[in-house]
């Protein structure tokens, strides 16, 4: 395959259209998607950039077709991908539900908008507990939450990887902002940086003739006793156990001698990080944590953070989302919780600093 | 039974899975001809390895491992985009199917439309027995007016639920030409074979969308004995469902 992208490329672009390079430079094959705010111009990069490369498209009747269409493409052998936001992401939990049952490499790129319903079609936080935790299983999931255009362009690429690797559905999560707005980075043929792209294979449509070559392929995906369901499941979450270590990924600083450690994720760490430095400057010792994947989450590294801080502050674009997952993390450890929580709107330095001073009295 | 009489084994197609037999549907269930059908019909095209099955959820998802053939079970209503989705992928594979009316005309309906105006190059086999068989018995969108199902204890009334539907009518006015659409029932086992060997030929010739509705029967729900099982398939359900071709691709003489 010729490489999409030759050596390093530094370039000024939205993160959507980021999106659709990398899915282009991890060798994505064929994109399924419906049209929905913020994440329309991932399909629309994707459309003209796809022929060039000989990748295909096609734009289905809703979110539940693309959904599936991309179970198919993925079973079929093929580096299959969607996009979506919001009520897309809701309608979408119902084919990321099969992709989970029967550990399909499905990569979806999640570009979060208001809600509940249809909220707005600008950006929000709040699709963090329907993409770690969405549908009627146990959350058996990949969820990168990207803090920006360069972490896109990584995690898309990093994303195919993981999920052809490990096979459960893997989410690159951003936002509206980051979806929409310009901003520098450096796009890069992963080959050149040593990156290693996971080869497909179908598993459906094999080759070889049946009964001569090879048995047929029989896929289950209902099973008739409890117990049967029971055994898979037990497989599942020992093989997603046995990856966490692998995958897991979070950035901590200053939080061995800190007081209150901020914890964010996606592009309110970048506001988290430069309030600490903010209040580090005026000598206060503040500490720093993002989890970089929601599921698994980082939950050795944090209780870690923690060890010497006696308080918490989470910071998120949503009430009570991120700080849930947090909590269920630090179970038993003794720490006061706080948060600044802002559903639908964006947060800047400025409102950390002044919470941490608050909370610190 | 003495030694020297030969025992008689029932003539399975080639391409049924043979460990699994006798199947899991009930006894005097439709399903079984269709895919006796479908069976010969991959046997004589000669397409048992190139094929992938994919079953909805209802009575069609027993028929998961019935096919000595690659087959993925997927969601009720689903099976459509599944089999869109491997043959956008791979177009070399011929990709069936197969569906109950529930799954295919009420919660799949959006599916089965868009498919078809697309003019997908899948074949979709979609089983009408007038009623949701794997959950007890509820009315579908082909159940006949009057008829008493779980959810229509006193009849199907059509001023409250409307008439039932007619896909092979539906598909044919919407799909565009090079589709293949046809309904055939397993009272006539030799038409519906041939309806279903041209469905799957013309996905093989990349014609166009190919859909054939099978009027089956449900003795299980319908309470009905082996006369009026057929008497109803004969009579009733041939008098609102009208067998035979409704769209046959223009095919140029070479």
């Amino acid at each position: 395959m010729a490489s999409v992208i030759e050596g390093e490329k530094k370039v000024f672009m939205t993160g959507n259209e980021v999106a659709a390079w990398a899915a282009l430079a991890a060798g994505a094959d064929i994109m399924f998607g419906y049209p929905i705010t913020p994440q329309n111009e991932v399909m629309h990069y994707w459309t003209r950039l796809a022929p060039r490369y000989g990748r295909k498209f096609l734009q289905t009747e809703d979110e539940i077709s693309a959904g599936f269409t991309t179970c198919g493409g993925l079973q079929a052998g093929c580096k299959a991908f969607t996009a979506t936001a919001g009520p897309g992401n809701v309608l979408m939990q119902e084919p990321y539900g099969m992709a989970e049952a029967m550990r399909l490499p499905l990569l979806a790129i999640i570009q979060q908008r208001g809600g509940p319903s249809s909220g707005t079609v600008v950006y929000s936080q709040q699709e963090v507990t329907l993409t770690t935790y969405g549908g009627n299983g146990e959350g058996h999931r990949i969820v990168y939450s990207t803090a920006s255009h360069q972490e896109i362009y990584d995690y898309v690429i990093k994303g195919f990887n993981v999920a052809w690797k490990y096979r459960f559905p893997t989410f690159v999560m951003g936002d509206g902002y980051q979806a929409k707005m310009r901003e520098s980075m450096v796009m890069y043929d992963p080959a050149a940086r040593g990156i290693e792209l996971v080869p497909a294979n179908p598993i459906i449509g094999l080759s070889g003739e049946i009964g001569v070559d090879r048995e047929c392929v029989h896929l289950c995906n209902i099973y008739s006793l409890e117990e049967e369901l029971y055994e898979v499941l037990q497989k599942m979450e020992a093989d997603y156990q046995k990856m966490t270590p692998e995958v897991v990924e979070y950035d901590a600083r200053f939080c061995e001698d800190a007081e209150i450690i901020v914890v964010s994720h996606g592009v309110v760490s970048r506001a988290g990080q430069d309030a600490v430095k903010i209040l580090r400057a005026q000598g206060f010792p503040a500490g720093y944590f993002r989890p970089i994947t929601l599921r698994p989450f980082p939950q050795e590294a944090l209780r870690k953070a923690v060890e010497n801080c006696k308080k918490v502050l989470v910071v998120e674009s949503a009430l009570n989302q991120l700080q849930r997952l947090v909590k269920e993390n630090l179970y038993d450890v003794a720490l006061e919780v706080d948060a600044l929580a802002k559903p639908a709107v964006g947060i800047i330095a400025d409102e950390i600093v002044a919470r941490y001073k608050e909370f610190r009295k | 039974m003495s030694a020297a009489q030969p025992v008689i084994q029932p003539k399975m197609p080639k391409s049924w899975y043979k460990s699994n037999k006798p199947h899991l549907f009930c006894p005097g269930c439709g399903h079984g001809m269709v895919l006796k059908a479908l069976g010969e019909a991959i046997d004589e095209l000669g397409i048992q390895s190139k094929a992938v099955f994919g079953c909805d959820i209802g009575c069609s998802l027993l028929a998961w491992n019935f096919l000595d053939v690659d087959s993925t079970q997927t969601h009720h209503g689903r099976t459509t985009p599944v089999m869109v989705g491997i043959k956008r992928s791979r177009p070399e594979l011929i990709t069936i199917a197969y569906m109950g009316d529930g799954g295919g005309y009420a919660i799949g309906s959006q599916h089965t439309v868009n498919a078809a105006i697309r003019n997908e190059k899948i074949t979709v086999i979609l089983v009408n027995n007038t009623n949701y068989g794997m959950t007890g018995g509820q009315m579908a969108p082909t159940t006949l007016p009057g008829q008493i199902t779980e959810t229509t204890p006193f009849g199907r009334d059509p001023e409250e639920t409307g008439y039932p539907t007619r896909g092979p009518e539906m598909v044919a006015a919407i799909a565009s030409e090079g589709a293949y659409v046809a309904r055939g029932t397993v009272a006539n086992f030799r038409q519906l074979k041939g309806f279903i060997k041209k469905a799957l030929e013309n996905q093989i010739a990349g014609r166009g969308f190919s859909f054939v509705e099978a009027l089956s029967v449900c003795p299980t729900n319908w309470r009905t004995n082996a006369r009026d099982t057929w008497a109803f398939l004969e009579d009733k359900m041939t008098q609102y469902f009208p067998v035979g071709e409704f769209k046959v691709p223009q095919v140029k003489e070479e």
